[in-house]
């Protein structure tokens, strides 16, 4: 196999071409590099027998327990729907940051068509390759910055955080529930804030201690976290972290401690301390984007879907929960399914005590992709 | 704020249980460079500890059996490092990074049937009535084996290297190889049995994440735990009883942290992440601050190769 990357010597990447010549150059360089991606792209008929190369980075090892494990296997499922006609790329526990680019780079070259990097922390390694990559396409999770080829696609984690949030009020005993978040962006922010307006709606009382650990996968700090929570009273706890090591540790702590399971069902810690999760299915998206570059219909889009769309899935709800609080919690997801309930419905004040939401209203989706806020009643700042 | 609502004894507790993987990794690396040899690859010992660790525990239902086996799962990758270094004089660092590598691969590997099964637990020794002390007793009698025996492995390593025929040899191969050649003493030898020491200590350490802290098996989960003990050992100037304060204070100060963002402090959330590794850099390069004593206890030959020809 030719290595593409020796050719790619003479315009180095990332620095600005300064004479137009050398960029053509480079241009064409790279056209010839991912050949079999811009047959696709020029709407060149791909041959039945070259299977579609679709690559996947994960952030975390494939069989974390938890969301890059969920990602691998709706890649799975999506290579075994299509079945010899796609040819499955995958890199697992890739650093954010510079490893990432090249990781992204060397998937190009070698001629994906369309690739997926599904951390947040990706995006800008992923708006840097794509600007190199015309005729690539990119699919980005849980981002906020679309590019011609670059898709960006989630889900409303928050609605299943509502779900978590009304059984968590309604289970303490301490009146106190924790939150472990990895990085302070608005999807966590969005979790935190659902989390605690619904625990909040069941149980008055209730207060949130959140720790950030700046990871989303490190065993022994979720661990430690979970610990330090449990030593200061606190008994439900929510994690937005990607290993099963929350659930573990209240398993074996021997306390009176419930949890969630996150990206993935985690049942095997059912009934207790696992009482619910929230579980991602990406698999169908993944399905319809290999089959839109497939057919040649391939365009940017932003995707954000939830219960309704079956990209958040609710696990079964245990039976340590009361019979009562289990009718309510379903009657919540049956309500956000139909549409007559929005997690995010006013009147909500921010932190600060300013007005958010007035009563009635109903956040709009640009307002909550990039919310950088508390609501009222969430003692604590965001790290910046 | 509420720092009411952290205990200290369960604080001083929860320290505990976080440092010893570190404190029993950093011991066993202490040992080995002290005998001139630099293994880069605790990382990978570590990871390979935790899964061999966790596989025989599974296995045999016995947590004490367990740890024997990350203890051995740690010195077998030793062994191959020993084997590339010692005899066939390959480059330690690279080997060692290589090493690193290798563990965290062939973890993953032995892993694969490992992930979301519960490991029997290790039990906290009972002391009776010396666990009801107010205060002592919850914070030091309430622990398993495994800490009694880390710290009983400081003053070991301590007496044997600086009290013991045994430690001045192995200190004489680490400071002048040729000289304690020309001596008669088996130069060879006497590194293979420090790499297998420290090997066995990491695969120790490892399977204390996986069998207690955690406690499950997750691909990965070392995380780096490896190359803060490696630090430790060269921020804590080679001595037992530096290591041992490099890694409670790096184990405190990361519990210590995520109490206080519980607790609700109102320090901002960047400082209190970087707080471990701040303080404990800080601390142990204050108190090895006199260079000249620092030099001196440096081992001289630390990362040459040794050939009795030479």
């Amino acid at each position: 196999m030719p290595r593409p990357e020796a050719r790619f010597q003479p315009g180095p990447m990332g620095r600005p071409a300064k004479q137009g010549v050398s960029t053509v150059k480079r241009r064409t360089l790279l056209a010839t590099g991912a050949a079999a991606a811009t047959a696709a792209a020029f709407g060149l008929p791909v041959s039945a027998q070259s299977p579609t190369k679709v690559g996947f980075i994960y952030v975390g090892p494939r069989n974390d327990g938890g969301w890059s494990q969920h990602h691998h296997e709706s890649a799975m499922k999506m290579a075994a729907h299509f079945g010899g006609a796609v040819e499955l790329v995958e890199q697992e526990s890739v650093p954010e940051g510079a490893d990432a680019e090249r990781v992204m780079t060397q998937m190009a070259l070698s001629g994906v068509e369309l690739i997926f990097t599904t951390s947040f922390g990706f995006m800008d390694a992923t708006s840097n390759v794509a600007a190199k990559f015309p005729n690539v396409k990119f699919e980005h999770a849980t981002g906020y910055k679309p590019a011609a080829n670059v898709s960006t696609y989630s889900a409303r984690f928050y609605e299943g955080r509502a779900i978590m949030g009304h059984i968590a009020g309604k289970m303490t005993k301490t009146n106190k529930i924790g939150y472990i978040a990895s990085y302070p962006i608005p999807e966590v922010i969005r979790g935190i804030n659902s989390s605690f307006i619904h625990a909040k709606k069941a149980n008055p009382d209730v207060e949130i201690s959140v720790i950030w650990i700046f990871t989303w996968f490190d065993p022994a700090k979720e661990s430690d976290a979970t610990r330090a929570l449990i030593d200061q009273g606190v008994d439900v706890i929510l994690a937005h972290t990607d290993s099963t090591s929350p659930l573990a540790t209240m398993r074996d702590s021997g306390a009176e401690v419930y949890g969630f399971g996150q990206a993935a069902d985690m049942a095997e810690f059912g009934p207790k301390p696992r009482l619910s999760s929230i579980i991602d299915n990406w698999a169908p998206y993944y399905i319809d984007r290999v089959q839109a570059v497939k057919d040649g219909s391939w365009t940017s889009v932003q995707t954000w879907h939830g219960i309704k769309d079956g990209m958040v899935g609710i696990g079964d709800f245990s039976e340590e929960i009361p019979a009562d609080v289990r009718a309510e919690a379903e009657a919540l997801k049956q309500s956000i399914i139909d549409g007559s309930y929005h997690p995010f419905t006013g009147p909500l004040n921010k932190q600060d005590g300013s007005a958010w939401l007035a009563d009635g209203e109903v956040a709009d989706d640009g307002a909550l992709l990039g919310l950088n806020f508390y609501v009222e009643g969430i003692s604590g700042d965001i790290p910046s | 704020m509420d720092l009411s609502s952290i205990n200290p004894v369960l604080l001083l507790s929860a320290l505990i249980v976080a440092s010893t993987p570190i404190l029993l990794a950093a011991l066993g690396e202490l040992v080995v460079e002290k005998a001139g040899v630099l293994n880069l690859g605790v990382e990978g010992m570590m990871i390979l500890g935790a899964i061999c660790g966790f596989a025989v525990a599974v296995e045999t239902g016995n947590p004490v059996i367990g740890f024997l086996g990350g203890a051995a799962g740690g010195a077998a990758l030793s062994l191959i490092f020993a084997f590339l270094t010692q005899y066939l004089l390959s480059n330690q660092v690279a080997t060692g990074l290589a090493l690193t590598l290798f563990g965290l691969g062939l973890s993953a590997m032995i892993g694969q049937g490992y992930s979301g099964i519960q490991a029997p637990r290790t039990a906290d020794i009972d002391f009776g009535p010396l666990a009801d002390i107010p205060f002592i007793g919850p914070v030091f009698f309430t622990h398993d084996w495994v800490v009694y025996a880390s710290l009983f492995l400081v003053v070991a390593v301590w007496y044997a290297l600086t009290r013991t025929r045994a430690g001045l040899i192995l200190r004489a191969v680490g400071e002048n190889h040729d000289a304690a050649h020309a001596l008669g003493y088996k130069v060879v030898r006497v590194r293979m049995l420090a790499i297998a020491f420290g090997g066995a200590c990491a695969g120790l350490g490892g399977a204390y994440l996986s069998l207690v802290r955690v406690p499950q098996w997750t691909e990965g989960m070392t995380a780096g735990a490896g190359w803060i003990a490696l630090a430790i050992v060269v921020f804590g100037a080679w001595k037992p009883g530096r290591v041992l304060l490099g890694a409670y204070l790096f184990g405190g100060i990361s519990v210590l942290q995520l109490n206080l963002q519980a607790a609700g402090v109102k320090v901002p959330v960047e400082f209190l992440s970087m707080s471990p590794y701040v303080i404990t850099i800080l601390v142990l390069v204050i108190i090895s601050a006199d260079r000249s004593r620092v030099a001196l206890n440096a081992p001289a030959s630390l990362g040459r190769s040794f050939h009795a020809s030479s």
